[in-house]
């Protein structure tokens, strides 16, 4: 789940780490009001993404009325495709040197680690990409915690002055916040030195572990939900894993890697898929639903459905979209590939109630479904036997 | 990790749905199930087999090498540290949906007291004619069949795919480990490589990937000084990009955790990556032939 700039902030001040101050604004005259009590101001949107700068999201202003004309030209804009609905108006600080600091998951070492760099900003990414030695990573010992003495090390290696020992005091908070919060990722970029020797956060990212949520109730209703199209609420009211793509291929297929390299093969065979639909687990006899909300994409033109039966039986999935069938009787084509467990009840069913073989490989199915939804978008009639 | 017939295994969580469920059947399959963990539930048998309140009192009454782990996410991390500390010396999470947080302690755990750990949100182990512990569908012989070739999978469904098409072309599986979905895993693929690298009955390894961290790059290296020749898919090619949030994910994976830097980094240490499971089987029969 992840948190805006807004969100994210107030727990940099709750565990003592300093940020502008600032107010939140959804119209141009409150941006006015703000900014003039304010002074110069930073006019910045609130949107779960990154790249906010890059996409000009991010503006300063020396007077009311360049706030009011900042906050026109971003308010409403699409960035990462969020439409930009509020802003956070911030006083502007005098930056004598801009840091990156962050907490991460990090997958390789399997621990946390910390990244900093005295490269701080929107070029970091770059930066790091021309000279990863520009950012220090340093995985950190989950059991015994972040230990000061390391962060002591990484700065003095950082051509730093007094402020060595105010970073390596964040550093101890933010990190205490990461693992608090269950964080995946706490970042602050810029952390600045003002001309007045002062270390302040400019922005803070925070996404927090999916699988965390449950345990930070009270923080995760300011998370951002994650954007969903009709027929992707309708599958997770059901209970079933379904993704909206921009293909004609619809998918269905049993267990994540499986329904994801479907995909990956109607797209070898030059097609696209319209979905990701999977139904296996504890969704395996979930057939029907799962049929019926791939079709209500208008965007389908052909079907490919493939299963691999372990404990999830073919012919238990497969009786669900045969009856799905029957009873709405969509007149697309559709392709089959069934292998493993059920496998030969399933085919047997296939061919006695739909008049359908299905193919002997996942790739014969897709291939044959990429063509029949080439066909159908060309505008030629399409027999689906 | 490979599990044989003789170690003897017990399951974290025996009397829950799944525990039940899954331990029925390993039990069936072969499985030396020696026991059960669930706290509070102690001093009862349950599928035949004694029932302990956590992972000391299991190892002193019924010693066992191996753990299965069943029980819901929140609970994972206690469970996981009781058999950790208790000495175990192989622990298999099947769980999904564990923090990640505390997996990396898991982890951390697991490595300061040298046990074994596979998954979380995994499908499990299998040695197919022996046993098998979590989902992997050995009892199905059309999908597993004794063989010797060696399958490190990131997903069950398609781990099941793969192994079906090596069965069809004539082959069978020396060992499965399913290594799991998760972003953390104890088990990396370069660990599983190693492990089936040393293995005498694997005589070829199959590595099923997916887009996502940069595991199978840095297993890459190491394929390049096999003598074994490896098989490998990439999964994800088509699957959309996510958001990201910030820029710590791509400071730290640079250039690498690609679909298309994946499958370059296998080809030039000499791996033979397909393009679709379909040619898992032959591409398999090809590489042995060639050895």
């Amino acid at each position: 789940m992840n948190f805006e700039e807004c969100a994210a902030k107030p727990l940099l001040k709750e565990e003592g780490i300093a940020i502008p101050r600032g107010k939140m604004a959804t119209s141009i005259e409150y941006v006015s009001k703000v900014a003039a009590e304010l002074g110069p101001c930073v006019v910045k949107a609130q949107v779960p993404s990154g790249k906010r700068g890059k996409a000009g999201g991010i503006k300063l202003a020396k007077t009311p009325q360049e706030a009011e004309a900042a906050a026109s030209d971003i308010l409403g804009m699409q960035i990462s495709g969020y439409k930009v609905e509020k802003l956070l108006i911030e006083e502007q600080k005098d930056i004598e040197r801009e840091f990156y600091l962050a907490i991460i998951n990090d997958t390789e070492t399997r621990s946390p680690s910390l990244l900093f760099s005295t490269l701080g900003g929107m070029d970091i990414e770059a930066a790091a990409m021309q000279d990863p030695k520009q950012v220090h990573r340093m995985p950190i010992n989950i059991s015994t915690g972040l230990d000061t003495s390391g962060i002591i090390n990484i700065l003095q290696q950082s051509n730093l002055g007094d402020e060595k020992a105010d970073i390596a005091d964040i550093s101890l908070k933010l990190y205490s916040l990461y693992r608090r919060y269950d964080a995946e990722l706490l970042e602050i970029n810029p952390l600045v030195l003002t001309k007045s020797n002062e270390i302040i956060a400019l922005d803070c990212k925070f996404s927090m572990d999916d699988s965390a949520i449950q345990r930070h109730p009270e923080l995760a209703v300011n998370g951002c939900l994650e954007k969903v199209t009709k027929i992707e609420a309708e599958a997770k009211t059901q209970g079933l894993k379904y993704i909206e793509l921009d293909g004609s291929v619809g998918v269905l297929a049993n267990g994540a890697g499986l329904t994801m390299t479907t995909m990956d093969v109607v797209k070898f065979y030059g097609g696209k898929p319209a979905n990701f639909m999977e139904i296996g687990g504890e969704a395996y006899t979930k057939g029907k639903p799962a049929l019926e909300l791939v079709l209500a994409n208008t965007k389908v033109k052909s079907l490919v459905i493939n299963f691999c039966g372990a404990f999830a039986r073919c012919d238990v999935m497969a009786e669900g979209i045969i009856t799905a069938w029957e009873e709405i009787h969509p007149t697309l084509p559709v392709f089959f590939s069934v292998h493993g467990t059920g496998d030969e009840e399933a085919r047997k069913m296939l061919k006695q109630r739909l008049g359908i073989s299905p193919y002997d490989t996942m790739d014969q199915a897709c291939e044959a479904a990429v063509k029949a939804a080439q066909k159908a978008e060309e505008g030629g009639k399409i027999d689906s036997s | 990790m490979i599990v044989r017939e003789h170690e003897r295994v017990m399951i974290q969580g025996i009397t829950g749905k799944q525990g039940t469920f899954w331990t029925e059947r390993m039990q069936r399959y072969g499985t030396n199930i020696v026991g059960g963990i669930v706290p509070k539930k102690g001093g009862h048998n349950h599928l035949g087999v004694p029932v302990f309140d956590n992972a000391f009192h299991a190892m002193t009454e019924v010693p066992f090498d191996v753990a299965g782990l069943f029980v819901p996410p929140y609970f994972a991390k206690v469970g996981a540290i009781d058999a950790i500390e208790a000495g175990v010396k192989k622990l298999v999470i099947l769980t999904e949906h564990i923090p990640v947080h505390d997996v990396m302690e898991i982890i951390a755990a697991g490595e300061a007291n040298e046990t074994q750990i596979v998954g979380p949100n995994t499908t499990g182990v299998a040695t197919p004619g022996e046993c098998f512990v979590g989902f992997m569908p050995a009892f199905n012989k059309n999908i597993m069949t004794a063989g010797n070739v060696g399958i490190i999978s990131r997903s069950g469904s398609l781990g099941t795919l793969i192994s079906l098409n090596i069965t069809q072309a004539g082959l069978g599986q020396s060992a499965f480990i399913g290594i799991g979905g998760d972003p953390v895993i104890g088990t990396t693929t370069l660990a599983a490589l190693k492990c089936l690298d040393e293995d005498d009955r694997t005589k070829a390894v199959f590595i099923l990937g997916e887009i996502g961290g940069t595991m199978e790059e840095l297993a890459a290296e190491y394929a390049s000084t096999m003598k074994k020749p490896v098989v490998a898919f990439i999964a994800g090619g088509a699957a959309p990009k996510g958001k990201k949030m910030g820029h710590a994910g791509a400071i730290v994976s640079g250039n690498k955790g690609t679909y298309v830097s994946k499958r370059r980094a296998l080809m030039e240490a000499g791996v033979h990556v397909i393009d679709t499971p379909s040619d898992a089987g032959s591409a398999m029969l090809d590489a042995l032939n060639a050895t």
